[in-house]
């Protein structure tokens, strides 16, 4: 064993006499290596941000390819801005990412917690917790939609169960939520920022939560809470016992153990899984188009189907990139100062 | 070993040998027709179109191209994406008028067919309007397969009777809304709308601004002469806001067929749609004027909304000489004659045989002989792409918000950024 590790070493030492002329200096070996990927990604990556941009700033409108720049610069995102469905837009896909990361990033932690707790079968749970997240969103969309279905879905649970039975016989009205077919928005602050900004009172879209939204939530967080609670598991192994045995010989309950030592120190992990998640959250385009499309009124519309109507359907080159290009710098202010602070840290 | 090497190379040499001239003679009798055909009865009419074609043709392979997806809305991308990548199929589906003449006849897509026309004698049997369509500075780029009407209300005549109601011949808005709070107030849902594809509601829209504007209005809308916040549009609009208090509640979760089921059922009394509907009443073994009946939707007497699908020939096609006998075979008596029927629509020609079809179908061509045929804007024929998105996107809107105003001023920005002149 020792002897072989010794005639690797001595393989790969440079030998300064005498080297063929294509052996290079080991030195240049990473940057040559890395030049096909930098060349590939400045191409596909940076060439195309910088194309659409043009693109959104140009004539095409049509079918018919048209690069000329279109007077007034900057026209079609103006009329973007404009239009009421776009302002549904970026209240949808507020909403969304603000519900989906509490609710999924919140219950992860507490699954990982319960799991740290040793219960019986925690490895089994584990995995349950975790095989959502192998799936497609265009499956999850498409079971989801079955499920929130206001004539097939979960409504017949209400009446199977006898849950209705039992409220209209306590004179209440049965449950039947219209899920994603309900076009109401709730904690409309329109007449609220109305006071204070009048240009929203003319907003023909209510800012508030659409109904429709829910259930959206509630199938990406089935989707994704496992993956939220096994970075958080991840983290938990990485924090060190000693820490919890000092934590315990000081006195703290096991609720405090939790509450003031390892959810502190996961800190870091909140942080990564908020901006993994968000980016996923603000690009959503699969599961919506998959379980409700626009919705009614546009009330699950989000950016990413906005882009894909506005390009293939309307032909609208211009604004479907004016859209996007909207969506990079929304996914950009999240992982941008991620970045920087990692950056900085070394 | 030797013996196994040389017979190996043996069998490789015939193989190659036996292969050559099919893949060469394979190349030469093919041809490619794309469309967004695969569901039931329309997949069956296609394949009655492809056995008219082999009839005339033996030998020729058909590559059956298809992408599935309602409407052709996934189909289309992957078409734009193969013409603009120049590799076009022979032929392909459209929609006559603007989809065809916006989108790939301007885009240098399609060739011109004119002389088909003439040794086929189409002009003689297809309605000018239609053919009109087809044109672009005097050149013809498509032939029709199959004419929709696009106005109709169908109704569930059993459900009818039992409430004590006739429908004549034709049908007024105050005939409908009479009607239809006779039917709420027993408590029945008078109108059947399934807009999970919001196309469904723009159609409805499209038909009550037909009734309302009248073919002429329509024409102008197109051109310019009527603007879209015209007080005429306007009063469309809300006949069609008012409408809308008499769907059925879970609108927005069902598809359109379900919605057809739902008068199918006895549940609702009326739908407002295309006769692609007859497919899914047929289906379900109802009788023409006898279990369902129908009339133009209302305010439509005398108006016939044109939704056609036409085949193209493509520039550069790789099999030019078998595309052109394709066209031949479509626009042909035969060709139509097998199609419609079970498509269910009805020939763009004149002169094709009535007795092949159903009652309705007799009806629809009798209405398509002598009433005003105008081309839909839901359907991608009167006006561009973006256009019709925008329409899409205000009904959106409108069945929620129910804001006239807004409607009107998106519409009018609409026609302003597609260029209708005004």
């Amino acid at each position: 064993m020792k002897s072989k590790s010794n005639t690797k070493s001595a393989v790969a030492r440079p030998d300064p006499a005498g080297r063929p002329w294509w052996r290079f200096d080991q030195r240049a070996f990473p940057p040559l290596i890395l030049t096909p990927t930098m060349i590939a990604s400045m191409v596909f990556v940076y060439f195309f941000i910088g194309l659409t941009i043009w693109i959104s700033l140009s004539k095409w409108g049509t079918l018919r390819m048209n690069l000329d720049l279109r007077e007034p610069l900057g026209i079609t995102y103006q009329q973007m801005f404009a239009m009421p469905r776009w302002h549904a837009n970026l209240r949808n896909v507020f909403v969304f990412t603000t519900l989906f990361l509490a609710s999924s990033m919140g219950l992860g932690l507490i699954l990982a917690i319960l799991l740290d707790r040793k219960l019986i079968g925690h490895t089994i749970l584990r995995n349950v917790f975790l095989f959502p997240y192998a799936l497609s969103f265009i499956v999850t969309g498409i079971a989801w939609r079955w499920i929130f279905n206001p004539e097939t879905g979960i409504n017949l649970l209400f009446d199977g169960l006898g849950i209705n039975h039992l409220i209209t016989f306590f004179g209440g009205p049965p449950l039947k939520p219209g899920w994603t077919t309900d076009p109401s928005v709730i904690l409309s602050l329109n007449d609220w920022l109305g006071a204070i900004f009048p240009a929203v009172k003319e907003m023909s879209i209510q800012l508030g939560i659409p109904m429709a939204l829910i259930p959206v939530v509630i199938a990406a967080m089935w989707q994704l809470t496992g993956f939220a609670m096994a970075m958080y598991i991840a983290g938990m192994s990485t924090i060190s016992s000693d820490l919890r045995e000092a934590a315990r010989m000081d006195g703290a309950s096991e609720a405090q153990l939790y509450t003031t030592v390892i959810v502190p120190l996961l800190r870091p992990v909140t942080v990564s899984t908020a901006i993994i998640m968000g980016h996923i959250s603000l690009k959503i385009f699969d599961l919506i188009f998959a379980m409700t499309g626009t919705g009614p009124g546009f009330a699950t519309d989000v950016p990413g189907i906005f882009v894909f109507d506005q390009t293939f359907k309307a032909t609208k080159y211009n604004l479907g990139a004016a859209a996007s290009v909207v969506m990079l710098i929304l996914v950009s202010s999240i992982i941008v100062p991620y970045l920087w602070r990692d950056l900085r840290r070394r | 070993m030797k013996i196994r090497i040389c017979s190996y190379f043996a069998a490789m040499a015939l193989a190659v040998a036996g292969l050559a001239p099919a893949t060469l003679l394979a190349a030469e009798k093919k041809l490619e027709v794309f469309s967004w055909w695969t569901s039931g009865g329309e997949a069956a009419a296609l394949e009655a179109l492809f056995q008219t074609y082999k009839k005339a043709n033996p030998g020729v392979e058909i590559i059956n191209a298809t992408v599935a997806g309602g409407g052709g809305s996934a189909a289309r991308p992957v078409l734009q994406a193969r013409l603009a990548g120049g590799d076009p199929p022979d032929s392909w589906q459209s929609h006559p008028g603007s989809e065809l003449i916006g989108q790939y006849v301007e885009a240098g897509y399609c060739e011109p067919i004119n002389d088909l026309y003439q040794t086929e004698n189409w002009e003689k049997v297809v309605p000018k309007g239609l053919i009109d369509l087809l044109t672009k500075d005097g050149k013809i780029y498509g032939v029709l397969a199959g004419v929709h009407r696009g106005n109709v209300l169908w109704y569930n005549k059993k459900l009818l009777a039992k409430n004590g109601i006739t429908v004549g011949d034709k049908l007024t808005f105050d005939e409908f809304f009479a009607i239809a709070d006779k039917l709420k107030a027993a408590g029945i849902t008078p109108l059947a709308v399934g807009d999970s594809g919001i196309w469904a509601s723009a159609h409805l829209f499209e038909n009550t601004l037909l009734g309302t504007v009248g073919p002429q209005g329509w024409n102008d809308l197109r051109t310019g002469k009527l603007a879209w916040d015209d007080p005429k549009v306007k009063q469309a609009v809300d006949t069609y806001i008012k409408l809308l208090s008499y769907q059925n509640t879970d609108h927005s979760a069902l598809s359109w067929d379900q919605a057809v089921k739902l008068v199918i059922e006895g549940k609702a009394a009326f739908t407002s749609m295309g006769d692609w509907t007859y497919g899914e009443l047929a289906k379900a073994k109802l009788k023409d004027n006898e279990d369902f009946g129908w009339v133009n939707h209302p305010g439509t007497d005398g108006g016939f909304i044109v939704v056609a699908d036409a085949f193209t020939l493509a520039k550069g096609a790789p099999h030019k000489a078998d595309a052109i006998a394709w066209l031949k075979a479509v626009g042909s008596t035969e060709g139509q004659e097998a199609f419609n029927p079970l498509k269910g629509s009805i020939p763009a020609r004149t002169d094709a045989d009535k007795s092949k079809f159903s009652p309705y179908h007799n009806w629809s061509i009798n209405s398509f002989a002598k009433d005003a045929l105008v081309p839909s804007i839901v359907h991608g024929e009167a006006t561009p792409a973006g256009f019709q998105q925008t329409l899409n996107d205000a009904i959106t809107s409108l069945v929620i918000d129910k804001r006239t105003d807004a409607f009107t001023k998106a519409m009018v920005q609409a026609a302003k950024d597609a260029e209708i002149s005004q």
